[in-house]
């Protein structure tokens, strides 16, 4: 009895994992099938009023990167403070329990955010505010990455920079951040990949424009969102785009994650 | 040099505490005027933009459910005429008064009428005056019960299924085949969250209305579309639980003849269960916010279910959708939601430290 019950117990877990592969299979290959027929050259060279996706790859581009410049220094100063200076004093605790806070807000909140602080005093949609969005979706990740790569550095290299003289300054930016570069370089990756994705903080902040656009204090094009508007479009040609778009992005995520995972291995070899 | 890096490290850290703060000060001052009209009945009012008579409005009249969107920035016939009326008498006080601007005052009071709110300007300005006495009533029911209802449907989903994933990750497949798998799940957890919205909208949903039957978008779909999603999400964090269990543990089960269920249900379970339920939170949470994959399939209508299989609405979704074209009451009533939400996820997210943390302790 107890050996068909274990039986049944390994059937039925390893149906569930079939069943779970099954389905995120089935997504892969509809989106592989889909979105590969209309990757042609054409719209790799064409705006989105031609039916094609450049000023999308542009856009999408200028906001992630753009927000990730501004967000990836404060971030990562904000996690040297929790570690090198804060310490596990009350505030820097509380830093950090508010920083996962922000990092499980719903990116749609975060949207709603920016909306009041930025686009309702500009008048309509701009590219700042995307970028702001979006840098709002990077800061605690990058914040949490930094700090918890810097705890895993030895004491003993601190205390040895400190013994030959260095000032605290010199110790964390010459040889902690050093040390612990490659996984904050991986973390920066992820996140990085987390944001290049993200549709619901752009929806009406950097909203989405047809044309190509390089006034960031203007209606921004943005590949998320036009996939989203493309897709519930009752015209073929553009919903096959929308694949089109879509097979793109989760390319360039998977490669951003496969990069980062390959960092990972190579600094624990 | 020294002085001035530790004082940006200290002002980058409080500026995450600052967004956050403001963050919710934000919604709450753009929500206030929401919770000022609406109060805690608003979580209970199942009546979306529906014009009542003022009245009428203390009674709780559920016979008024609005069977489809009403567009909030459309006030009633009735009161497009008041304005009109109103504006001619200010017009005809303002024509006789100057004589020589006769003829621009006209289009500047248009304006001036254009350019107000709609919204705001039926209910405070008509809501007390004695002609109309009508008054649009928000009730964020409908979307509340829409968020939790497909949460329950995917946790109801996912939870088996992510933990046979990943039990089976971590104490049946062999090696060979565990670990192509886990980086699999891993990497569809990076999947942004748009394409299962397209793949449920395209294939999924017409799926799932051809065998069970209702309407391809609904919110058996959304729920089944949202368990999907944070399948891997979970399956990874909690095949990291159940890969904390010591190995001595394990060993002195099956060396007293235990089976390998034996040995999950009485040695992996007590011993990771803080991680799975903290994964299983987190990914509520994850759940809960998510806006993209649900709003293509769950029909962004303002229609209490009646059944799974009819389209509803989630807070997330009311958001993507009706924000661009809100203003004044129907903003602020959005923003009223938001704060809802954020407090929900705010709730989760501690929930799951909780858990997370009497793991380490």
């Amino acid at each position: 009895m107890r050996l068909i019950i274990n039986k049944i117990a390994v059937a039925l877990s390893t149906l569930m994992a079939i069943i779970g592969i099954l389905f995120l299979g089935w997504i892969l290959i509809t989106l592989v099938g889909k979105g590969i027929t209309s990757l042609t050259p054409y719209i790799f060279t064409h705006d989105l009023i031609d039916n094609g996706i450049r000023n999308l790859i542009w856009g999408q581009f200028v906001l992630s990167g753009l927000a990730a410049v501004i967000g990836i220094p404060v971030g990562i100063m904000a996690g040297i403070y929790l570690q090198e200076y804060g310490g596990h004093s009350r505030y820097a605790e509380f830093i950090r329990d508010i920083s996962d806070v922000m990092m499980s807000a719903p990116s749609v909140v975060i949207g709603t955010f920016i909306y009041a602080i930025i686009v309702i005093p500009m008048g309509h949609t701009n590219g700042w505010a995307g970028i702001a969005a979006l840098c709002v979706m990077l800061l605690p990740i990058v914040v949490r990455t930094t700090d918890d790569m810097l705890g895993l550095v030895q004491v003993e290299l601190r205390e040895a920079g400190i013994a030959i003289g260095a000032s605290k300054y010199h110790v964390t930016v010459n040889i902690i951040l050093k040390a612990a570069s490659s996984g904050i370089v991986t973390g920066l990756i992820l996140a990085f990949a987390r944001i290049v994705g993200e549709t619901a903080p752009l929806l009406y902040t950097s909203g989405s424009s047809i044309y190509m656009e390089t006034d960031l204090s203007q209606t921004f094009p943005s590949m998320t969102v036009s996939i989203y508007n493309l897709a519930t479009m009752p015209n073929e040609k553009l919903v096959s785009l929308a694949w089109g778009a879509a097979l793109l992005l989760t390319v360039v995520v998977l490669m951003l994650n496969i990069l980062g995972r390959f960092m990972i291995k190579r600094s624990s070899n | 040099m020294e002085k001035l890096f530790q004082y940006l490290a200290r002002a980058s850290a409080s500026f995450v505490l600052v967004i956050l703060l403001s963050t919710v000060i934000v919604l709450y001052i753009n929500a206030r005027p929401a919770i000022e009209e609406f109060g805690m009945h608003f979580i209970v009012d199942t009546r979306w933009a529906v014009d009542v008579p003022i009245d009428q409005q203390k009674s709780t009249d559920t016979s008024s459910i609005p069977t489809s969107t009403i567009d909030s920035d459309t006030p009633p016939p009735s009161d497009i005429q008041d304005i009109d009326s109103e504006a001619d008498d200010e017009i005809v006080t303002n024509a006789t008064s100057t004589t020589d601007d006769s003829e621009d005052v006209p289009v500047d009071i248009g304006d001036e009428f254009a350019d107000m709110d709609e919204d705001v300007f039926v209910e405070e300005e008509f809501s007390t005056s004695s002609e109309a006495k009508t008054k649009t009533i928000y009730g964020g029911a409908v979307p509340i019960i829409g968020s939790v209802f497909s949460i329950i449907i995917a946790m109801l989903f996912s939870v088996p299924v992510a933990l046979g994933i990943a039990i089976f990750l971590s104490e049946i497949a062999s090696e060979k085949l565990a670990k192509p798998t886990s980086v699999a799940i891993e990497l569809l957890a990076a999947i942004p969250s748009i394409i299962y919205g397209m793949w449920a909208l395209f294939y999924f949903g017409p799926l799932i209305s051809k065998y069970i039957g209702g309407h391809s978008v609904s919110l058996l779909v959304a729920g089944l579309v949202l368990g999907v999603m944070v399948i891997p999400f979970m399956a990874a964090l909690s095949r990291d639980a159940i890969n904390t269990t010591p190995d001595v543990l394990k060993e002195s089960a099956y060396s007293m003849g235990a089976t390998k269920f034996e040995v999950i249900k009485d040695i992996i379970f007590p011993y990771a269960k803080a991680g799975i339920v903290g994964s299983i939170i987190v990914s509520f949470g994850r759940g809960i916010g998510e806006t993209m994959a649900v709003a293509f399939v769950i029909g962004g209508i303002f229609n209490i279910v009646d059944s799974v299989t009819s389209p509803t609405n989630s807070i997330p979704v009311v958001l993507a959708n009706n924000f661009s074209e809100s203003s004044g009451m129907s903003m602020s009533v959005l923003y009223y939601l938001a704060l809802i939400l954020f407090m929900l996820s705010f709730t989760i997210i501690f929930l799951a430290k909780y858990f997370l943390l009497r793991r380490k302790a």
